[in-house]
């Protein structure tokens, strides 16, 4: 359970970080999003006690990171790629950190193993892929076979059979009953792999909520009908607080109101309905309306509007 | 790809207690040795020191012929055997800075700190590992200096042993000299984290502050003599018959050195536990 309380983190005058509160409980995937520059992973780095918070605090298992001893044990991070000495081989990196926590030798081979190192482990780190770092910063993670896991971007760099590998590593650990905080920017990917997102922009907190709900509480959510009589029925709608336009194919997107209310109204009335079809947002359009409607929120900032606007 | 087999291997080592001390050091004995500029820069420091005494010695010996009765009155075939160290210390210095800004330049600290969030220990740790590792081998090559000085210079029975005056203490004194420097290396690399302005500045410390400190006129000179570099090798030049420099006594300028080492290792922990890694 990671718990941050009013998390702030200022540079000079620019807030990275503004007054953040949220949970990550045990037992699911938690997915940490926004756009680049949101302050991600500034909050992570403050999760693990390498920035000090201007103000506010995070604890993990109600403890600050930084009164923790052997951290590994509890809390397997993997920060950025290539966190490594370049000269340094993949073994003697794992040994190196596995044995500032007393974790042994054997336990550094069946780590490297696990994230299928083993045949490059004498290799230099500095010759490493971007995947295969991701993979050696994964192993860091699992090294103290940890409750709390904090990946920050953690398919960056993987191949499509890489970033499966991931997804299952992480929906694995969350059922074994750990918790799993990852951030990343790639939506379809977390819509995959969390149960439950934290979203922010501009260092504030936008959403907290299960991808489920962020999802039924989108504006892109609406239902498409096609009808003998598609103008009489867009009036009844509309008598009934709802809004439709046509569609491209000539079917109506309605908003506003539910399937059921629009198929009572056609009934009702006698107009034959040839499809009434409800259509739900991806993650990805919940999300982009959520850090879209952060930025109107903060009008004269065309900056984020772009950065918000990369994600896709 | 390898395939992920549930639940994953449980860690054969059981949450230990007790002081974390020990086990950051060996975890800093590991990271020291699994790099290749260790091996580099302590060869070039003791080749350094055993080669130019060789050769220095060689050629003293080929002009003593020509020497002056006052000018073999003023050698001191210790100090002399071991002017190589002027040249390792360059070599101590760069591998005491990179002992820490490596890890900055890498992005290898957040991985150090996110394992072991007591700074301080981490500190502590890589100074004595460091410090031990660079005593023991610079007291060997400074004692294989010694050695291959003296057997060159014994061909004009010029050549003293280590029970000499003086001599046994020069020895050890250019071994414990070369580790202090070196804490004051891996502190100045700790308080500026950037290897190329860490190195800048120890050159600058034990090369330029002297030079710039012997122009000062009159009384104003004696406080070279105070200089990290200047009072630290009082320990090795220290009975230089010849020395025109004014010195400290041997091991009260040695003392000074190692106060300048504390007060430098001092700043560099309060530094590191406040700023952000």
């Amino acid at each position: 359970m990671i718990e941050a309380t009013g998390l702030t983190k200022r540079y000079g005058s620019t807030l990275a970080v503004d007054a953040l509160s949220f949970s990550v409980k045990a037992g699911q995937v938690t997915g940490f999003l926004g756009p680049n520059g949101a302050g991600k992973s500034t909050t992570l780095r403050m999760v693990l006690g390498l920035d000090a918070p201007s103000g506010g605090s995070v604890t993990i298992d109600g403890r600050p990171y930084r009164e923790l001893h052997r951290p590994l044990f509890e809390v397997g991070a993997m920060l950025e790629a290539k966190a490594i000495h370049d000269g340094r081989s993949a073994r003697d990196h794992l040994r190196c950190l596995a044995r500032s926590n007393g974790i042994g030798r054997r336990r550094v081979e069946e780590v490297l193993e696990t994230v299928g190192l083993t045949s490059v482990a004498r290799k230099r780190a500095g010759l490493f892929s971007l995947g295969m770092g991701q993979r050696l910063g994964i192993g860091v993670a699992l090294l103290g076979d940890p409750g709390v896991l904090i990946l920050d971007e953690p398919v960056n760099g993987l191949d499509p059979e890489g970033i499966v590998w991931i997804r299952t590593l992480m929906r694995s650990l969350a059922a074994e009953g750990r918790t799993v905080f990852v951030s990343s920017h790639l939506m379809a990917e977390m819509a995959l792999t969390a149960d439950h997102v934290i979203v922010i922009g501009r260092g504030r907190l936008l959403a907290e909520a299960s991808v489920g709900d962020l999802i039924a509480g989108s504006s892109q959510n609406y239902v498409r009908v096609r009808s003998v009589d598609d103008r009489r029925l867009a009036e009844l709608i509309g008598a009934k607080g709802g809004a439709s336009r046509p569609e491209a194919d000539g079917a109506l997107a309605v908003t506003g109101v539910s399937a059921s209310v629009i198929g009572d109204l056609a009934g009702g009335d006698g107009i034959v309905l040839h499809e009434l079809s409800p259509q739900e947002a991806s993650l990805e359009e919940a999300y982009m309306e959520l850090t879209r409607n952060s930025v109107d929120y903060r009008a004269g900032t065309p900056a984020v509007t772009s950065s918000a606007g990369k994600v896709a | 790809m390898v395939a992920i087999e549930f639940p994953l291997p449980r860690t054969t080592v059981p949450p230990k207690t007790g002081p974390i001390l020990p086990d950051v050091l060996r975890s800093e004995w590991d990271k020291l040795r699994t790099v290749r500029s260790t091996y580099w820069t302590l060869f070039a420091a003791a080749a350094t020191m055993i080669g130019l005494s060789a050769i220095l010695c060689g050629i003293y010996v080929a002009q003593y012929a020509h020497l002056s009765a006052k000018d073999r009155a003023l050698f001191d075939p210790a100090s002399f055997s071991l002017t190589g160290s002027f040249l390792a210390q360059l070599a101590i210095g760069v591998l005491g800075v990179l002992v820490i800004t490596s890890e900055y330049g890498s992005g290898m600290i957040r991985s150090t700190f996110a394992a072991v969030p007591q700074r301080l220990t981490v500190l502590a740790a890589k100074a004595a590992v460091f410090a031990a590792v660079t005593l023991v081998v610079t007291t060997a090559a400074s004692l294989a200096a010694f050695s291959v000085g003296q057997m060159i210079l014994s061909s004009k029975g010029i050549g003293v042993g280590l029970g000499a005056p003086g001599v046994l203490r020069t020895v050890i004194g250019t071994g414990l000299y070369l580790a202090v420097l070196g804490l004051l290396a891996l502190s100045l690399g700790t308080i500026i984290r950037k290897t190329a302005g860490a190195i800048a500045a120890v050159f600058g410390l034990v090369l330029v502050l002297p030079t710039i400190a012997g122009l000062l006129p009159g009384s104003l000179s004696s406080v070279q003599k105070f200089l990290p570099s200047n009072a630290g090798l009082a320990l090795v030049t220290g009975s230089h018959a010849g020395k025109t420099v004014p010195s400290l006594a041997p091991w009260i300028g040695f003392g000074v050195f190692c106060l300048y080492a504390v007060a430098a290792l001092a700043v560099a922990g309060v530094i590191l536990v406040r700023r952000d890694a």
